[in-house]
């Protein structure tokens, strides 16, 4: 058993950047295992995934892409984890938010384009929230917990939205279960048209300007989070529910925005798949970036400053993953599921394992520093 | 006489259906009767159902399968308790943490061997668990009632339809009636007083885990060597979370939850019936919204149309010991 330490004498690299950085390498080198355990040399799937998310600019835009959609999830986790929720239905309120992007897009079409994106970007945000509000009801009011009746919400949202694609909206032009396209001029500038404004000829890639999307609302999340009334009291309800309500802080309200923020930033990815890559609703378009977005959370620490890095490296992971799984048969995109669970176990549930160690090792190094 | 053999049938197949949520609503109620969370019965039971499918295949038994998936069960629970108990991490994060990886690792093990997109192979006869017809149920079948009660509805199910139905009065038993249920359910009330009594509130939850990982096993091979034939990728489809919210709803006793287990069997059943069958005055309904019925039935449960569930006092709670 390791001494305790004094929390205030650990100096703030030491719990916020070291501690992580351990917990990550140790989730990769059990991820490396894995995939020797699978027949395939960990060490070239990673020099592949370095050469397939960096080494050419598409790739490199690919990881930006994902990237995009991972800041979403994971702020969307943050937000109402700081106040003790888990929602774990990031995938239903990013499907059900792209529905609101669509219906938006597809009705108001006749509005000027800049003003059918506002609008877009709020139906998604409304539709995501929506569809968080009911179980964020059920937690406030019932108890009911919020990590089975959002997974049970994910299962819903998918039967809907099938339901949907099969017998409502769907393009009866067509085989596959989607939408018609939206107007061609309500498509999200491409990264593809900004490099050609700058006379670069690259080929096509899904990044689009959806990114800086994902930079405002990473502000938006800091701002709101630690610098609003509102955010203290959601920190407040969630640190201590009991000392909160002495307090006069209603933790059934802040419940029910937490939860509806969440499910707004999660209706987000709808934005970026909707408006900036398909152009219609392709059924399972979320395509687990919800769950994705709980590592990322926990990895960033639940702050967007390290949100934004964590959702950096799962781009990486999943941009490298897909040229991993596409020079080594024995590996498929499940195997970075697989990697993504780790990555939660070693920097959420076991982030306490070396931690003790680390920081007494460090504080003690800075006490024999001060002494000398 | 149609009428009946439907009512049997449904019947037979809400008893079979409602099976893999039996094992796992117990072994939801040892885990948290103790003071642990467990949302990882997902994780676990699409675990159990990959390893008993594989084992199985490789080792040409269903029985060595079905020991195979209670070690890898049992480990899984141990590491759960190795993050929330013994490091006294989030319970809730490390289930969900269980629950991806074991989604992603079944599934990318099962293409890396295999090679058939996250399936594993079909097992013949002997590698798998077949229906267990009772004695006489063929001679009693035409016996008015009687014979459809024993030779179409209890008879001809898997071992595991058994098992799971007698491990509701062994499971009460156990929490009720003997003193390692009592020390249990106080470790999941009052550690520190369980403590103070000299009784280790690690070792008791460990305990408690590892029952847990065993019966959640008997969930898993149920899925992939019994009713189907191999495994596929996230074959259990949710039920470890309906398990949960029928424990949630059976207030964390083996009576009620089964209750609650065969009410989420007999929708599910129904639901398969009602697919593409003409209403009165509905019509047909579609299929992807008859098959969300069960989900929807799990949240309105868990809303609590029958009064506030009180989990055990001390849920979620990591015991630090005062030195």
């Amino acid at each position: 058993m390791a001494t305790l330490v004094d929390k205030s004498k650990v100096p703030w690299w030491v719990s916020n950047l070291i501690v992580p950085f351990v917990n990550l390498t140790l989730a990769l080198i059990v991820s490396g295992l894995f995939i020797f355990i699978a027949g395939e040399n960990p060490f070239e799937a990673v020099k592949l995934i370095i050469y397939g998310s960096f080494g050419y600019i598409e790739g490199f835009a690919y990881t930006l892409y994902y990237t995009t959609n991972f800041v979403f999830t994971g702020l969307a986790f943050a937000v109402a984890f700081h106040c003790r929720l888990f929602n774990i239905g990031g995938e239903g309120q990013a499907y059900i938010g792209g529905l609101g992007v669509f219906l938006v897009a597809i009705n108001f079409s006749f509005l000027p384009v800049p003003i059918v994106w506002l609008l877009s970007i709020a139906g998604a945000i409304v539709f995501g929230a929506a569809w968080a509000f009911i179980p964020a009801y059920l937690q406030a009011t019932r108890g009911s917990h919020v990590v089975i009746t959002t997974i049970m919400f994910n299962f819903i949202a998918a039967s809907l939205m099938v339901f949907l694609l099969v017998d409502v909206i769907r393009d009866t032009a067509q085989m596959g279960p989607h939408t018609v396209a939206i107007p061609e001029e309500q498509f999200f500038p491409n990264f593809k048209d900004f490099a050609a404004l700058f006379g670069m000829k690259i080929r096509y890639s899904p990044l689009n300007i959806s990114f800086l999307l994902a930079i405002v609302a990473s502000f938006f999340v800091w701002f709101l989070v630690w610098k609003t009334r509102w955010g203290y009291e959601m920190r407040a309800v969630g640190h201590n529910t009991q000392a909160a309500i002495y307090a006069g802080i209603s933790p059934y309200k802040n419940i029910i925005i937490a939860m509806c923020v969440s499910g707004g930033l999660a209706g987000l990815l709808g934005v970026n798949e909707i408006l900036g890559v398909h152009h219609k609703i392709v059924a399972g378009f979320p395509a687990g970036y919800g769950f994705t977005g709980i590592a990322v959370a926990l990895m960033g620490r639940n702050h967007p400053i390290g949100i934004f890095p964590a959702a950096f490296l799962f781009g990486i992971l999943y941009q490298g993953g897909s040229e991993v799984t596409f020079d080594m048969p024995n590996i498929t995109r499940y195997m970075f599921v697989a990697v993504q669970g780790l990555i939660i176990l070693f920097s959420g549930a076991l982030e306490n394992l070396f931690r003790p160690q680390i920081e007494s090792f460090f504080v003690n190094k800075l006490n024999r520093e001060i002494k000398a | 006489m149609e009428f009946l053999s439907d009512i049997a049938s449904l019947i037979n197949s809400t008893l079979r259906i409602s099976t893999p949520l039996v094992f796992a609503a117990m072994a939801g109620i040892f885990a948290e009767r103790s003071g642990v969370i467990d949302f990882s019965l997902e994780g676990k039971m699409l675990m159990a159902a990959f390893v008993a499918a594989v084992g199985s295949y490789f080792l040409g038994n269903p029985w060595l399968g079905l020991f195979l998936a209670i070690v890898a069960c049992v480990s899984l629970s141990m590491l759960h308790g190795f993050a929330s108990v013994t490091h006294k991490g989030d319970q809730v994060v490390s289930c969900v943490a269980i629950n991806i990886l074991i989604i992603g690792l079944t599934t990318a093990l099962a293409a890396a061997w295999f090679g058939q997109a996250g399936l594993t192979p079909t097992l013949n006869e002997d590698q798998r668990f077949l229906e267990i017809t009772l004695p006489f149920a063929d001679s009693l079948r035409d016996v008015a009632i009687i014979g459809t009660i024993y030779s179409d509805i209890l008879s001809g199910h898997y071992i595991f339809v058994y098992l799971a139905y007698l491990s509701v009065p062994l499971v009460f038993w156990v929490v009720f009636k003997t003193s390692f249920g009592l020390r249990l359910r106080a470790v999941g009330e009052n550690p520190s007083a369980v403590d103070t009594a000299g009784i280790n509130v690690f070792a008791m939850r460990y305990k408690a885990l590892a029952i847990n990982g065993v019966l959640i096993a008997f969930a898993g091979a149920h899925l992939s060597t019994a009713v189907n034939a191999n495994f596929f990728r996230e074959m259990s489809a949710g039920r470890g979370y309906l398990a949960l919210a029928a424990m949630i709803f059976g207030k964390w006793h083996p009576k009620t939850a089964l209750i609650a287990c065969l009410l989420f069997g007999f929708t599910d059943a129904l639901q398969i019936r009602l697919q593409g069958v003409e209403l009165p005055a509905i019509g047909t309904i579609p299929v992807q919204l008859i098959q969300a019925i069960p989900y929807v039935l799990t949240v309105v449960l868990l809303a609590g149309f029958v009064g506030k569930a009180i989990a055990p006092n001390a849920i979620g709670q990591p015991y630090i010991k005062e030195r």
